[in-house]
């Protein structure tokens, strides 16, 4: 008689194999997406790195046929767009993060989070066509309706990273502090927020990195913008999102070689601040005690 | 030891106090009411703005086809045509690729790896979408022109959908197609790697303990647990796929007419908007730009609910089932 074989055969052998096919597609799928990543940032520093030098991050464009010239102007937009965006937007979500925690009633504070869901689901094509027809329609483009604009793609996500880090704080802090007798606002401000500040302040930065790389609010709300450095919120202004956009439709080979260079400035910059920011956020989760 | 005990507790409760609670809890529900107030005008002024051609072309716009600025003629068939074949493309795509991430990083990926990987997924979601359209212009469209499209018309070219001329450019609907998946997949697949982390360990365990391989143990108890959240999942993606402009504009070549192969240009809702941005002939034709966007609200909207919908249900499901 012989030794009984170990290998498997038929309908064993069949489920090990459509086990390790499975296994092997899962593991492809993740490696393909790093590869994609890897592909795509690596196109980007390589092709960006050439064109990058002081002169392109400090001068304005030349004219056509020329040499040289920079971003400048686009740099000075978007800085300017962004911190008018998160001046508006900052304050506002956490405000409302605050009242659909500490004050609203459950009714209430479910029509609140549906409305920031919904408005997180707006494409922000349509949040740009919003503000045109809310601010531009009659008047002419601005820097102040790209700023709103950005402010309402912001919103909602400043809103919910603010919701769920004070709801990490302990209710036991509170119950503290009202015990000292502490009113509820004092509560609110000296307690509750000073606990949160740190988690609020990286979901802040996340938004404002997504806002940094938003192209679409601004294409009808600030795109005709003049080629030099401009600070004047009442008029149209440059910004390196839309600077990359149209340089990479031209027909210039010497403009597409500057629109890498500006995605390189734009992706380190948003690359910074989320990975920083998230790093931030998983430490002052485990801080707060979220298992996650 | 007796204390004087007053008559009356005195007032503690100060000025400031009974000022503050009120004050904050008014500034916040103004903040809240802002929101809200923001939402209800997205409707109003996009319908509002949309009016004009709502009036003169009616829900016939929604069935009937071309965009000329020159006889001031506007409707989106085209475009809803456009944004069905590339947002349900990609999502084709997607949806295997982030459930088949979500596995691995829930699953399989050795524990060291896991956050490492888990993160750079999470990188590529937060990459620009003009930057990506940039990559997708001259990097990806080249590549899609010489090397995919010939290899798919090649092997495929009896599929209607992969017929015709490959190499014309690299712009087109297989280069949008290809540019929305990888914009979708990081976000399916965090959510789905969370799902599958909430299937209880328990029940994995037994599976495998019954003798099922780590296949059949994904396939009847992973999968079967968090169905509802990965379809979920995956009408977010295709919701993200509809609504996205800039990256769209920059690869799909921008044409109007229904094309069913995937190598011709094409144009969608989104990306049409988009591509109107240096300005508009007539009033009419802003209003029918705005009446774009006002389709698009509807369809962003309508997909948010369903996603939400489907993950009540199934929360429901997961409380009944204990």
């Amino acid at each position: 008689m012989a030794a009984p074989s170990l290998t498997a055969t038929g309908r064993a052998r069949r489920r090990k194999l459509a086990n390790r096919a499975a296994e092997a597609f899962s593991t492809l799928a993740a490696l393909a997406a790093v590869a994609v990543l890897a592909l795509v940032v690596g196109s980007v520093l390589l092709k960006g790195i050439h064109a990058l030098s002081w002169e392109f991050l400090t001068a304005t464009p030349v004219t056509f046929g020329e040499t040289g010239g920079g971003i400048a102007q686009a740099i000075v937009g978007s800085a300017l767009l962004i911190v008018m965006a998160a001046a508006m937007a900052i304050p506002v979500g956490v405000l409302v993060a605050i009242y659909v925690t500490e004050f609203a009633p459950s009714a209430i504070d479910r029509s609140v989070r549906l409305a920031l869901d919904v408005l997180n689901g707006v494409p922000s094509i349509v949040i740009g066509i919003f503000v045109f027809t809310l601010l531009i329609v009659g008047h002419h483009q601005s820097a102040l309706a790209g700023s709103v604009a950005l402010a309402v793609i912001m919103l909602p996500l400043v809103a919910r990273s603010t919701q769920e880090v004070l709801k990490l704080v302990p209710g036991h802090l509170r119950e503290a502090s009202f015990a000292l007798g502490a009113s509820r606002w004092r509560t609110v401000l000296g307690v509750v927020l000073p606990t949160a500040v740190g988690g609020i302040a990286t979901g802040a930065t996340l938004a404002v990195a997504r806002a940094a790389g938003e192209t679409a609010p601004l294409l009808f709300t600030t795109s005709v913008a003049p080629t030099t450095v401009s600070t004047d919120v009442r008029e149209a202004v440059a910004s390196i999102p839309l600077t990359i956009f149209q340089y990479a439709e031209a027909p210039d080979p010497a403009l597409n070689e500057q629109a890498w260079a500006a995605a390189f400035v734009l992706i380190s910059f948003v690359l910074v601040l989320s990975l920083g920011s998230r790093a931030a956020l998983a430490r002052s989760r485990r801080k707060l005690g979220d298992p996650r | 030891m007796d204390a004087p005990v007053p008559a009356l507790l005195p007032r503690t409760r100060r000025f400031g106090d009974r000022i503050g609670d009120g004050l904050l809890h008014a500034l916040t529900a103004a903040a809240a009411a802002l929101a809200v107030l923001i939402v209800v005008s997205i409707a109003w002024k996009v319908f509002e703005g949309a009016r004009p051609a709502l009036e003169k072309f009616g829900l016939g716009f929604l069935v009937h086809q071309g965009w000329n600025p020159v006889t001031n003629d506007y409707a989106a068939l085209d475009f809803i045509f456009g944004t069905a074949l590339t947002s349900f493309g990609a999502v084709l795509l997607a949806a295997p690729i982030s459930i088949g991430i979500g596995l691995y990083l829930s699953e399989l990926a050795p524990r060291g790896i896991r956050g490492v990987i888990g993160s750079l997924v999470e990188m590529l979601a937060a990459i620009p979408s003009v930057v990506l359209g940039l990559w997708g212009i001259l990097v990806l469209g080249p590549f899609v022109a010489q090397h995919l499209g010939p290899f798919l018309a090649d092997h495929f070219g009896w599929i209607p959908i992969f017929a015709g001329d490959p190499t014309q450019n690299g712009s087109g609907q297989l280069t949008a197609i290809l540019v929305l998946t990888i914009m979708i997949v990081p976000i399916t697949s965090s959510i789905c790697r969370e799902l599958f982390l909430s299937v209880p360990d328990d029940l994995e365990q037994g599976a495998i303990a019954l003798g099922a391989t780590r296949w059949e143990m994904v396939r009847d108890v992973v999968l079967q647990y968090t169905k509802g959240g990965v379809v979920a999942a995956i009408v977010l993606g295709l919701g993200r796929a509809i609504g996205e402009a800039i990256a769209v504009t920059q690869v799909i070549g921008g044409q109007t007419g229904i094309h069913t192969s995937v190598f011709a240009t094409g144009d969608t809702l989104a990306s049409r908007i988009a591509a109107q941005y240096q300005g508009a002939a007539s009033d009419l034709q802003v209003a029918a730009i705005v009446y774009l966007a006002a389709i698009l609200l509807v369809i962003s909207l309508v997909t948010n609910f369903g996603a939400q919908l489907v993950v009540k249900r199934f929360e429901f499901q997961r409380v009944g089932g204990d």
